[in-house]
C-alpha cells in the first residue's frame, strides 16, 4: 500500500471531503489563452493581499502632525501627517519596503487591466447569456469595487496627488443639489480635508472593500462551477458538454504555475519600473496642483468628462447647480448602467430562453460587437480627455484643439466606430460564408478544354466547416402577437442587416457543384494540381 | 542751534524738511533695497562688440536700437529689451531659444548659437541700454548653501503647477507649455525666475529673494542627484503614463504567457 493512500484514508476517514476532491480533480475545462484573464485579476488580488499585509506592518493612518527627519534630505525639516512620513519610511528605511509599495501599486493596475480585459472577453463572446446573466453582474461589482479599492489606496500615503484626487471627489458629492455637502460632510468628518478622512479610508481600503472583494470572488468562482466553463465553438461542443481537460493534473500544473509567472512578472516590474514618487508629490498641503495631476487608470474616465464639458452652471434660489459636474456624472452612472444591464436588455430583444455554454465569435453579433467598441470608444475619448495636458505637451499640440478634437469625437467616434464594426463583422461573415461554400481558394487556375478559366478550390474539412456554420440566426420581428412595437424596433436594430448562415441546402447544392468542377479540372490536370514550374523541379 | 529755532517759521524751512526726508527716504532705500545679485563689470568693448552681433542677429525683430518692432498689423514682431536686463539675455541666448529659429507658439530650447563670450557681450549692450536684473553671482546659485526642503515647498507651491511636481513639464494654453527643468543649468533657473522668460510669472526679488530663488534651485538639483530610487521613472509624469505602461508592457508580457500556456495544450 502506499503511503499517499493511507495518508488519503487517514484524513478522510476524519474530515471526509474525498468526493469534494474527486469531484474538483475531475472538474473539466476548456482550453484558451483568452480565458486566462479572470486567473490574472484573481493573482494580482492575491499579491495585492500579500503585499498589503506587509505594508499595514508599517504603515500608520495617523493625520498627526510630525517633523519629517528621516534619509530624505529634501524633505528634511517638513511638516507632514504622520501617514505621508511612514510611507515615506516604508519606502526609504523598510528593507524592501519600495520593492512591496511598488508591488501592491503595479498589482492594483494589473488588477483592473486584468479584469477589464476579461470581461471584454466574456461581453465580445456573449459569455454574459443565460445562465450567466448574475455572474456578469458579480463581475461587474467587483470591477466597481476594484475601483474604490483602488482610489481609497491612492488616497493613504497623503501626499498632494492623492489629496487632489480627494479634493476632485469632494467636489464632486458637494454637485449634488440639497444632500451633496452633508454627504461631503459626512465622508470628511467635517470641512474638507480634515482629520478624520486617512483613518476612514484605511479603514474601508484594508477591511471594508477587500472583505467585499473576497466574498463575491467566491460567489464568482462557485458560480463558475455551477455553471460550468463555457467553451469555443468547435467539432462535438455543444451547450450540453464541455470539452477541454481535467483539473487534476492538467490546469492544477497549469494555474499554478500561471500564478507563479504573473507572480514573477509583477515582481519584475516593480523592481525595474518606479510608480507613485510620492516624495516627488510631497506632503499633502491644499494649496498647490502640480501639472500632470491625474488619478490612476482606471479612474481617468471619471476625470475626462470633467475636462470637457464648458462650465455650465445656473443659479436657483440662491443655489449654483453646477451642470458641468452633474452632466458629466450622469454620463458616468449611463456608462457603468450599460454595462450592468446588458444581457438583461439583450436577452429581452432576441426573447433567446436557452442555456448557452457555446461562446459567440465576435463577428456572429455584429450589433453587439458595435455596441462594445462604441462603448470603449467613449471610455478611451473620457480617458484621453483627462491626459490632454500630457498629449499636448508631449505631442506639441494645443490643449485647446485637443479639447474640441475630444469634445467632437466622443459624440462622432461611437457612432462611427459602431457603424464600422459593424460592416466589418458583416463582411467578415460574408467571406466566412463563402469559405464554407466554395472553399480556399488556390490561386491555382486551370484553363478548360472549352476555354473557361476556373480556380482549383481546396474545400473546408468538416471540423473547419462546424466553426463556421453553428452559429444561431436571429431575425427582426414584426411587432403584434405579443411583440411590443419597442421589441419589434430593438429586433431590427440588432438584426435587420443579417447574413443568412449557410442551409444545409445551400450547402449539398455548392458541394455538388465543386464536385462537377472537380471533375472537369481533374479531365485537364489528371488530378496533378502542380503548376509546370513545380513540375520541372522534379 | 538757537539760530536754527529761530528760523523754523522761515518759508524755505518746510522745503529744507521735505528734502531731508527725501533724501533720507532715497538714502535708506539705496541702502536697504533687494538688491539683484550683482552687477557684472561690462567693459566699453563688450558692449560695443554687443552691439555689432545685436545688429547681425537681433535686429530684424527687436529693432536697430532694441526698440522692438511691430509688422504693419500691430503685432509684435519682437518686443522692447530696453530694461530687461543681462539676465534675460543670458538665459534666451544661453539657452538656445534667441535667435528664435521661427515664429510660433514660443521660443524652443535649441542648441546655443552664441558661444559664452558672444552672449557676455549681447547681454553687456542689452545691459547698457537699462538698468535692469543682472546675472546672478555664484554665491546664489551654489547648491551647497541652498535648503532643499524650503525650496521643494517653494517649488509645489510656485512652479510645480506648469512645470509638473518633479519638473517634467507641463502644457499651457494653445500649444505653449512650460518646459521641462530637467538637465537645466542653475544660472538658467535662477534667471528664468527672475526674468520670467515668454510665458513664465517673473520672480523677481521681492517677491522670492535671491536665498529663496537660490533654494529652488537647490531643490532641483536634489531631485536630479535622488533620481528615480523605484527604478524606470517612466518620464516622472505620474498615473498617465504608469497606466499606459500597465496597459502595453505589462499586458503584453502577461499575454505572452497566457498563450504560452495556452498553446502548451495542444
Amino acid at each position: 500500500m502506499k503511503l499517499g493512500a493511507v495518508g488519503g484514508d487517514w484524513l478522510d476517514e476524519r474530515v471526509g471531503g474525498g468526493g469534494l476532491v474527486k469531484f474538483f480533480a475531475r472538474k473539466i475545462f476548456p482550453d484558451h489563452w483568452s480565458f486566462m484573464f479572470g486567473e490574472v485579476a484573481l493573482y494580482s488580488f492575491v499579491i495585492l493581499l500579500i503585499s498589503g499585509t506587509f505594508l499595514t506592518m508599517f504603515f500608520d493612518p495617523s493625520m498627526t502632525e510630525v517633523e519629517y527627519d528621516g534619509p530624505y534630505e529634501a524633505l528634511q525639516g517638513m511638516h507632514m501627517s504622520r501617514a505621508y512620513e511612514s510611507t515615506l519610511y516604508i519606502s526609504f528605511e523598510v528593507k524592501g519596503g519600495l520593492l512591496f509599495r511598488q508591488m501592491h501599486h503595479w498589482a492594483a493596475l494589473v488588477f483592473m487591466v486584468a479584469i477589464f480585459v476579461h470581461m471584454f472577453r466574456v461581453f465580445f463572446t456573449g459569455a454574459f447569456r443565460k445562465p450567466r446573466e448574475l455572474n456578469w453582474l458579480v463581475g461587474f461589482s467587483l470591477m466597481v469595487l476594484g475601483m474604490v479599492a483602488g482610489f481609497t489606496g491612492y488616497s493613504l500615503p497623503d501626499d498632494v496627488l492623492s489629496g487632489n484626487g480627494l479634493r476632485v471627489v469632494d467636489g464632486l458629492m458637494k454637485a449634488i443639489p440639497i444632500v451633496g455637502t452633508y454627504i461631503s460632510m459626512l465622508l470628511f468628518g467635517g470641512e474638507f480635508p480634515g482629520t478624520h478622512i486617512i483613518p476612514r479610508f484605511f479603514t474601508m481600503h484594508i477591511l471594508l472593500v477587500p472583505a467585499m472583494i473576497l466574498g463575491l470572488i467566491a460567489i464568482h468562482l462557485v458560480m463558475l462551477v455551477a455553471h460550468k466553463h463555457a467553451h469555443y465553438p468547435g467539432p462535438g461542443r455543444t451547450d450540453r458538454n464541455v470539452v477541454g481537460f481535467p483539473l487534476f493534473p492538467v490546469y492544477t500544473a497549469k494555474a499554478g504555475g500561471f500564478f507563479f509567472l504573473v507572480f514573477g512578472i509583477i515582481t519584475l516590474v516593480s523592481a525595474t519600473t518606479a510608480i507613485n514618487a510620492i516624495w516627488v508629490y510631497g506632503p499633502y498641503d491644499p494649496s498647490p496642483v502640480s501639472a500632470g495631476s491625474q488619478p490612476d487608470w482606471y479612474m481617468l474616465w471619471t476625470d475626462g468628462g470633467l475636462r470637457l464639458i464648458p462650465g455650465w452652471e445656473f443659479t436657483i434660489f440662491g443655489y449654483t447647480v453646477s451642470l458641468n459636474i452633474l452632466l458629466p456624472m450622469v454620463v458616468y452612472g449611463g456608462l457603468l448602467a450599460f454595462l450592468a444591464l446588458y444581457p438583461f436588455i439583450e436577452a429581452w430583444v432576441t426573447g433567446d430562453d436557452r442555456e448557452h455554454h457555446v461562446l459567440d465569435l465576435p463577428y456572429n453579433t455584429p450589433v453587439r460587437t458595435g455596441l462594445g467598441v462604441a462603448w470603449i470608444s467613449v471610455y478611451l475619448i473620457l480617458a484621453m480627455a483627462a491626459t490632454n495636458d500630457l498629449i499636448a505637451l508631449k505631442m506639441h499640440l494645443s490643449i485647446n484643439d485637443l479639447t474640441w478634437l475630444f469634445r467632437i469625437s466622443i459624440f462622432v467616434a461611437p457612432v462611427l466606430l459602431f457603424w464600422i464594426t459593424k460592416r466589418l463583422c458583416l463582411s467578415i461573415q460574408r467571406q466566412k460564408r463563402n469559405l464554407v461554400l466554395h472553399g480556399e481558394e488556390t490561386s491555382r487556375v486551370v484553363r478548360t478544354k472549352t476555354g473557361d478559366m476556373l480556380e482549383i478550390h481546396e474545400p473546408l474539412d468538416e471540423f473547419e466547416r462546424w466553426v463556421l456554420v453553428q452559429h444561431d440566426d436571429f431575425r427582426p420581428l414584426k411587432a403584434g402577437n405579443g411583440v411590443s412595437a419597442l421589441r419589434a424596433k430593438a429586433t431590427s436594430f440588432f438584426f435587420k442587416d443579417r447574413i443568412a448562415p449557410v442551409s444545409p441546402a445551400e450547402l449539398r447544392e455548392a458541394m455538388e457543384h465543386a464536385h462537377h468542377e472537380k471533375h472537369v479540372i481533374d479531365e485537364v490536370t489528371d488530378g496533378d494540381y502542380r503548376i509546370p514550374a513545380e513540375k520541372a523541379m522534379h | 542751534m538757537k539760530a536754527l529755532a529761530a528760523r523754523r517759521h522761515h518759508p524755505m524751512a518746510l522745503l529744507v524738511i521735505l528734502l531731508l526726508a527725501l533724501v533720507a527716504t532715497g538714502g535708506l532705500y539705496a541702502a536697504f533695497q533687494p538688491r539683484t545679485a550683482q552687477a557684472e563689470a561690462y567693459t566699453q568693448e563688450d558692449v560695443d562688440a554687443g552691439k555689432s552681433l545685436f545688429l547681425a542677429n537681433c535686429a530684424t525683430c527687436h529693432g536697430t536700437n532694441a526698440e522692438g518692432l511691430t509688422d504693419s498689423d500691430g503685432n509684435t514682431l519682437g518686443p522692447s529689451l530696453i530694461g530687461v536686463g543681462a539676465a534675460a539675455v543670458d538665459f534666451q541666448v544661453g539657452t538656445g531659444r534667441m535667435p528664435m529659429e521661427n515664429s510660433g507658439a514660443q521660443a524652443m530650447r535649441k542648441p546655443a548659437q552664441m558661444d559664452d563670450e558672444q552672449t557676455r557681450q549681447l547681454a553687456a549692450y542689452v545691459a547698457s541700454l537699462g538698468p535692469g536684473p543682472s546675472v546672478p553671482e555664484d554665491e546664489y546659485l551654489d547648491t551647497d548653501q541652498g535648503d532643499a526642503t524650503k525650496g521643494g515647498e517653494i517649488f509645489r507651491i510656485n512652479c510645480a503647477m506648469c512645470h509638473n511636481a518633479a519638473g517634467a513639464g507641463g502644457a499651457l494654453t494653445r500649444g505653449k507649455f512650460a518646459p521641462t527643468l530637467e538637465g537645466v543649468e542653475a544660472k538658467h533657473i535662477y534667471e528664468a525666475m527672475e526674468t520670467g522668460p515668454q510665458n513664465m510669472p517673473v520672480f523677481n526679488d521681492t517677491n522670492l529673494s535671491a536665498e529663496d530663488k537660490r533654494d529652488v534651485v537647490t531643490y532641483l538639483h536634489s531631485l536630479e542627484e535622488t533620481g528615480s530610487p523605484g527604478g524606470l521613472s517612466l518620464g516622472s509624469l505620474g498615473p498617465v503614463t504608469e497606466g499606459l505602461y500597465a496597459w502595453t508592457i505589462i499586458l503584453a508580457l502577461l499575454l505572452g504567457t497566457a498563450t504560452w500556456l495556452g498553446a502548451k495544450a495542444k
